[in-house]
């Protein structure tokens, strides 16, 4: 279904804001510490923070529909009986403005992970009361490399797509879900009479242009298929690669497919709060059984990692990568290792 | 910082060359111009990838104490706020200094590359330096840059780098009142991820299994499940690391979350310097430290309570 495309004038923002915010949570990147992360906007807060200049969060849109940290269940003693009490809460629907391409794709990444077979109820909770709002990369970063996987920046596909072109904003509901929060702010979006406004038109054009200029655009899958999984496990080049790794959890957490979480009890004292939360295979404790560790080394640990991006994840899903380029890893890790140096060196090139 | 990082170069073939060492830890370059990881050369053959410029923050000792098991000497590459933590591998005997051939290099301070995006510079391509001053070649333009100004962190309080009070923060942390510090501290902490990044990448963190990833402590945490947690996982190993931590500056560098964690360790540091005399790593004998002998004249416990001034 083609929708059409509505324009704001960008100083007409904050109304727009504190419309959604109105009637739904609303989540936008913002500045906190220094760091850009996606946060709660109310009424109260000062819209001066809110950031969509820059290109990425520190950390990814993931944290709005599979946190960190998620309360299960809480267990509480009293006497001889054990009480029982469901921490799970409902979510308020929410909107989540200025997602980037890149952060968009992995959702996609982790509908198949959490919504095949079992369901993942608490990720499909907050996923069917999230609204994902796009916003097209103006300047992209050096670091990105989201066109490799067939990602298109200029045309972020969401609920709805925005832009921002100059002094206007464009809106194009891009789902049922879009189209109904479209409906809701009918009072401050006015309809295009194109099907798409001249601006628009120059605005993707420019991001575009910037993408074939990319330092990392050009990195090749060709490599990256499940026949060639026994070779590519095989390779010598893993033990060099793993060498500056420190097993530390960096590119894990802030990896927008990384889906992998533990499930663990904190002692209250009276009981324990029983709480699922983001695990890395970077860990020495990842998938510990009770037979010992399946990877003890650490090359084992980081090889898990990249071919589960590359390799075993595509196969088990139709070819799609569960990588979508946003370069975190490329700029977060400490020893400055990342999915680029392993694409450079496994995909036939040195990785200088 | 050309001139020094040919020089560097140089050092390092004639020690592959010459087979003083069978291996050198330095830093192997990245197409991107800053993003250098660690990298181990084995000849120097192999050193057409070496680099030695701007962008080699990170700290080697770490992965050198990682390299004791391999056979024959390895060369590390030592920068001024590298040293001391050396020093402390040493003593601690998780580096064997008779494996080791080191090589204490210069540095004029390395850039943090989150300040340079911080000002608005975006899409770098390359990065050259005139002076004082970093030329940067980016897809939107040419942007310009001191290089004092987008130093890490841990390079402001180098004393061959900057003339700055490295404890100037811890003081004016420590004139506000406890509530304003507990304050400070739980917005700082709260965007902690527990990626560990500062616990790995530390000199001090050598532990064989750290309490945090042992399952059977009670304190083995990959998340929080509350705020106390965040400022449990960062209180013990700032008080694990009393007395050894060298500030060398790896945790803040590493931080993705950009959080102070230098203050938390200049904090000690400049409470040890002031009760016990100023710290240093390099003569002292393992278990003469501050927090690891005793004698009559130390501080009684409740300096705490004095100091603060807090009841």
């Amino acid at each position: 279904m083609e929708h059409r495309v509505y324009s704001l004038p960008k100083k007409r923002m904050g109304e727009l804001f504190g419309l959604i915010s109105s009637s739904r949570q609303l989540f936008l990147p913002m500045e906190k510490g220094g760091q850009f992360q996606f946060s709660r906007v109310d009424e109260h807060t000062d819209l001066e923070g809110v950031s969509l200049d820059r290109l990425l969060t520190a950390g990814s849109a993931k944290e709005l529909f599979f946190p960190q940290t998620q309360q299960i269940a809480a267990f509480r003693r009293r006497g001889k009986e054990i009480e029982l009490t469901s921490a799970e809460t409902l979510t308020s629907a929410f909107v989540a403005f200025g997602v980037r391409a890149c952060d968009a794709r992995s959702l996609e990444v982790l509908d198949r992970a959490f919504l095949g077979t079992p369901r993942d109820t608490m990720y499909e909770e907050k996923r069917s009361k999230g609204t994902v709002v796009t916003l097209a990369c103006n300047e992209p970063e050096e670091t990105c490399f989201c066109s490799v996987f067939s990602i298109d920046a200029a045309s972020p596909k969401g609920d709805v797509e925005t832009w921002i072109a100059g002094d206007t904003l464009y809106w194009r509901p891009g789902s049922e879900k879009g189209a109904e929060l479209t409906q809701e702010l009918d009072a401050l979006l006015d309809p295009c009479s194109e099907e798409e406004p001249e601006g628009l038109i120059q605005l993707k054009q420019q991001i575009r242009s910037i993408i074939g200029k990319l330092p990392l655009g050009r990195l090749s899958l060709e490599q990256f298929r499940p026949e060639a999984l026994q070779e590519l496990f095989d390779d010598p080049a893993w033990q060099k690669l793993s060498e500056p790794c420190i097993g530390c959890g960096t590119c894990t957490f802030v990896c927008p497919t990384c889906q992998c979480f533990d499930i663990r009890d904190f002692d209250t004292g009276e009981g324990v709060q029983r709480f699922r939360c983001w695990d890395s295979c970077m860990y020495s404790d990842f998938t510990t059984m009770a037979h010992g560790n399946p990877r003890t080394s650490q090359v084992e640990r980081f090889r898990q990692r990249f071919m589960h991006k590359l390799v075993y994840y595509p196969a088990n899903h139709d070819g799609l990568y569960s990588c979508a380029g946003c370069g975190r890893c490329v700029s977060k890790c400490p020893n400055s290792m990342n999915m680029v140096k392993v694409m450079k060196t496994l995909g036939g090139a040195q990785h200088v | 910082m050309h001139n020094s990082s040919c020089t560097v170069k140089e050092t390092a073939r004639k020690i592959l060359e010459s087979g003083q060492a069978e291996r050198l830890l330095g830093w192997e370059q990245d197409s991107s111009g800053y993003n250098h990881a660690p990298a181990v050369f084995k000849s120097a053959g192999e050193l057409d990838r070496f680099i030695y410029d701007r962008f080699c923050g990170s700290n080697l000792s770490k992965l050198l104490a990682r390299l004791r098991e391999a056979e024959g000497r390895t060369a590390v590459l030592l920068k001024a706020c590298d040293r001391e933590s050396f020093n402390l591998l040493v003593r601690e005997h998780r580096i064997d200094p008779e494996q080791v051939h080191r090589v204490d290099i210069e540095c004029s301070g390395m850039v943090d590359i989150e300040k340079l995006r911080n000002k608005g510079i975006k899409g770098i391509r390359e990065i050259t330096e005139s002076g004082d001053e970093l030329h940067i070649s980016t897809l939107y333009g040419e942007k310009r840059c001191r290089s004092e100004e987008v130093l890490l962190e841990k390079c402001l309080s180098c004393p061959a780098v900057s003339s700055a009070d490295a404890f100037d923060a811890v003081g004016q942390m420590e004139e506000r009142s406890s509530l304003e510090r507990y304050e400070f501290w739980k917005e700082a902490l709260s965007t902690c991820i527990r990626c560990n990044a500062c616990r790995n990448s530390c000199p001090v963190c050598t532990c064989e299994q750290c309490i945090f990833d042992n399952p059977r402590s009670g304190t083995a945490g990959k998340a929080s499940a509350d705020f106390f947690e965040d400022q449990h996982f960062h209180l013990v190993r700032v008080f694990h690391a009393a007395g050894r931590c060298t500030d060398c500056g790896e945790c803040t560098r590493v931080c993705p979350q950009g959080i102070p964690l230098y203050l938390l360790n200049r904090k000690v540091i400049k409470d040890i310097n002031e009760l016990y005399g100023e710290l240093s790593l390099e003569d002292k004998e393992l278990g003469k430290g501050a927090l690891t002998s005793f004698s009559f004249q130390d501080a009684h416990p409740d300096i705490i309570r004095k100091r603060t001034g807090d009841q």
